[in-house]
């Protein structure tokens, strides 16, 4: 068997076994969160780390999603899967508009863009407030999904666990396949790659759109999971959160953005006894994280035990 | 008409100056290590709560201004030996993770410290307004004016007509070169976070009197300085400056006549539309890719 099959057998047998192992409603409470994240993070980790291209504004497409989510079924009596897919429709028109003259830039001015483009709709959503219930955010009502409404943590979890194994098996298809190829091929070079025919706009675009796609139905489940969004979900600390998974967890590594979102979602959690040094401690960890491993946890790993991922 | 026009320019200038000094620091460090130091902002941060902070203690005010400028250059240099210089080299999202997590502790800290309250620094001369053709002038913006002017003419002598500054001038042109003429460019890193951040904390104290200052004010300003140096073209400091200014008044004007709500969404805006017609900001060179 080849190990990227290995690997997905792996995390759906671990994502099998959890909730039987899971002491309380808490930890399972914090599973799905690091599930969500671990989505969130692969569909980012296709743009940071193979196509290597910086978005530091994905929050934003995130609370998008989730507010299509909170104020399409509450104003306008949308079913919630529908207003989904609305928010991901938008998501994906706004990301492809913007896409084309940010992926001109590079480097700190696509990091500048895209930082500039999630704050300007982190301060529309509190300023809305007749849509949004502005700062202090709005409920959300429930997912019902074939006449059967989604309402306990045990439920979410497996809708959450099997998107999750879908997503690292399309993911690791993704790579393989000739699209994953050329990104690969404009991360190590895009000159090398135009001239060998890959047309470098198209795809930069394009990953950038699928990733804000990911991004934003993630966070209509958030969404719906939570029962709540407020526009912390699309603040510019989010997007540094997510950016952080992908590189903590390892760049271009599949396998690291599991690694990246578990620990990362964990950490605040496992910080909250720290009582009002949790940013101090948080900061000086993410400093360890990039001087000692800058590399990222699992490809370092992999390679000091010789082995691919 | 005329005096509310001129009642949003005073005060977008006033700001801009603060975002101009930011920039200038972004530019500083950008141009001696390629680092974008997104703990900018909390420079700014530390320069108006540690003034705060001695002039409370009952220190002189310009002890204590004095001490609330070194002690962020301090900082500054610290950041610079533990968490920048060990990675040098490293990928611009790495380097972006260091110094967001180097803003994390410093906030961190003065929140632990100096607690979530929202501070003020007496005006320096009184507050008694100046009017000028119906608009009326804090005394506290010619304080910033005036001391952004006189640190922009400083750094401009600096970099043309001192050896060390010229020194740092060809660091950023080419280490490398710099380094086989015999500038010991390892030094330039460290006084350009020296200088970066006394800068930073400057701007900071100069605007704690209008603005007010509390442990976060930092994120927003130094976004906004991040936003006025590419504004300006990356690593020009000129442009950084009129950045800075450009920064200010768009975003004075537009709270006035357009949405004060959506104050903070201006820069954001601006440097969207600047960046997809000219990608490389107003002042910024053409650049061209080696192969």
């Amino acid at each position: 068997m080849k190990s990227t099959t290995i690997g997905i057998l792996v995390v759906a047998a671990i994502l099998v076994v959890l909730p039987f192992v899971a002491p309380n409603a808490y930890y399972l409470d914090l599973t799905v969160r690091m599930a969500i994240n671990a989505i969130i993070v692969l569909g980012l980790n296709l743009l940071i780390g193979f196509a290597g291209q910086i978005s530091l504004g994905h929050a934003g497409f995130l609370g998008i999603g989730a507010y299509a989510s909170a104020v399409l079924p509450t104003h306008f009596g949308w079913h919630p899967l529908v207003a989904m897919g609305a928010g991901a429709a938008a998501t994906a028109v706004l990301a492809g508009l913007v896409a084309r003259p940010i992926f001109k830039l590079k480097g700190h001015y696509l990091a500048m863009a895209t930082l500039g483009l999630g704050i300007i709709i982190n301060i529309a959503l509190r300023n809305e407030a007749q849509w949004t219930g502005g700062p202090d955010g709005m409920p959300v009502p429930a997912m019902g999904l074939f006449g059967f409404e989604l309402s306990t943590d045990r439920q979410w979890y497996w809708v959450v666990a099997a998107l999750l194994v879908i997503s690292v098996w399309a993911s690791l298809n993704l790579i393989d396949s000739p699209f994953g190829r050329a990104l690969r091929a404009l991360h190590g070079s895009e000159v090398a790659s135009q001239v060998v025919g890959v047309d470098v706009v198209r795809y930069k675009v394009a990953i950038f759109v699928m990733s804000a796609v990911f991004a934003s139905l993630m966070g209509s489940v958030t969404a719906h999971y939570i029962g709540f969004v407020s526009p912390n979900f699309a603040d510019f600390f989010h997007s540094i959160e997510l950016v952080t998974m992908v590189v903590v967890g390892g760049m271009a590594s599949v396998f690291g953005s599991l690694v990246g979102a578990v620990l990362l979602t964990a950490l605040p959690q496992a910080l909250a006894t720290f009582e009002g040094w949790e940013t101090v401690v948080f900061g000086a960890i993410l400093m360890g994280f990039m001087i000692f491993l800058p590399k990222g946890i699992v490809p370092t790993l992999a390679a000091k035990f010789g082995k691919g991922d | 008409m005329l005096a509310q026009f001129l009642q949003f320019l005073f005060s977008g200038v006033t700001v801009g100056a603060t975002y101009a000094l930011a920039a200038l620091g972004f530019t500083l460090i950008y141009n001696a290590s390629n680092v974008i130091n997104f703990a900018q902002g909390e420079f700014i941060m530390l320069g108006g709560m540690l003034a705060v902070y001695f002039t409370m203690a009952g220190l002189p005010l310009p002890v204590a201004l004095a001490l609330a400028i070194l002690i962020p250059a301090v900082v500054g240099v610290v950041v610079e030996k533990l968490a920048i210089e060990p990675v040098k080299g490293a990928e611009t999202v790495t380097l972006i993770i260091i110094t967001i997590g180097a803003s994390l502790v410093i906030r961190g800290l003065i929140q632990v410290w100096l607690g979530k309250g929202t501070f003020s620094l007496p005006a320096f001369s009184g507050d008694e307004p100046i009017h000028i053709l119906g608009a009326t002038l804090m005394p506290q913006s010619l304080w910033v004016l005036g001391v952004t002017a006189v640190v922009v003419a400083a750094l401009w002598y600096f970099f043309n007509r001192t050896l060390t500054g010229k020194a740092m001038l060809a660091t950023s042109y080419n280490r490398l070169a710099a380094e086989l003429v015999g500038i010991n460019t390892g030094w330039v890193l460290f006084m350009s976070f020296a200088m970066s951040a006394a800068l930073g904390a400057l701007g900071g104290i100069l605007i704690t009197p209008i603005t007010l200052t509390s442990y976060d004010v930092g994120i927003m300003l130094g976004l906004k300085g991040f936003v006025a140096a590419v504004v300006g073209g990356l690593g020009n400091g000129l442009g950084a400056v009129l950045g800075g200014l450009l920064v200010g008044i768009l975003e004075a004007m537009g709270a006035g006549y357009i949405s004060s709500a959506y104050k903070d969404a201006i820069p954001f805006v601006l440097i969207l539309f600047i960046l997809f017609f000219m990608p490389r900001g107003l002042f910024g060179g053409k650049s061209t890719d080696r192969v």
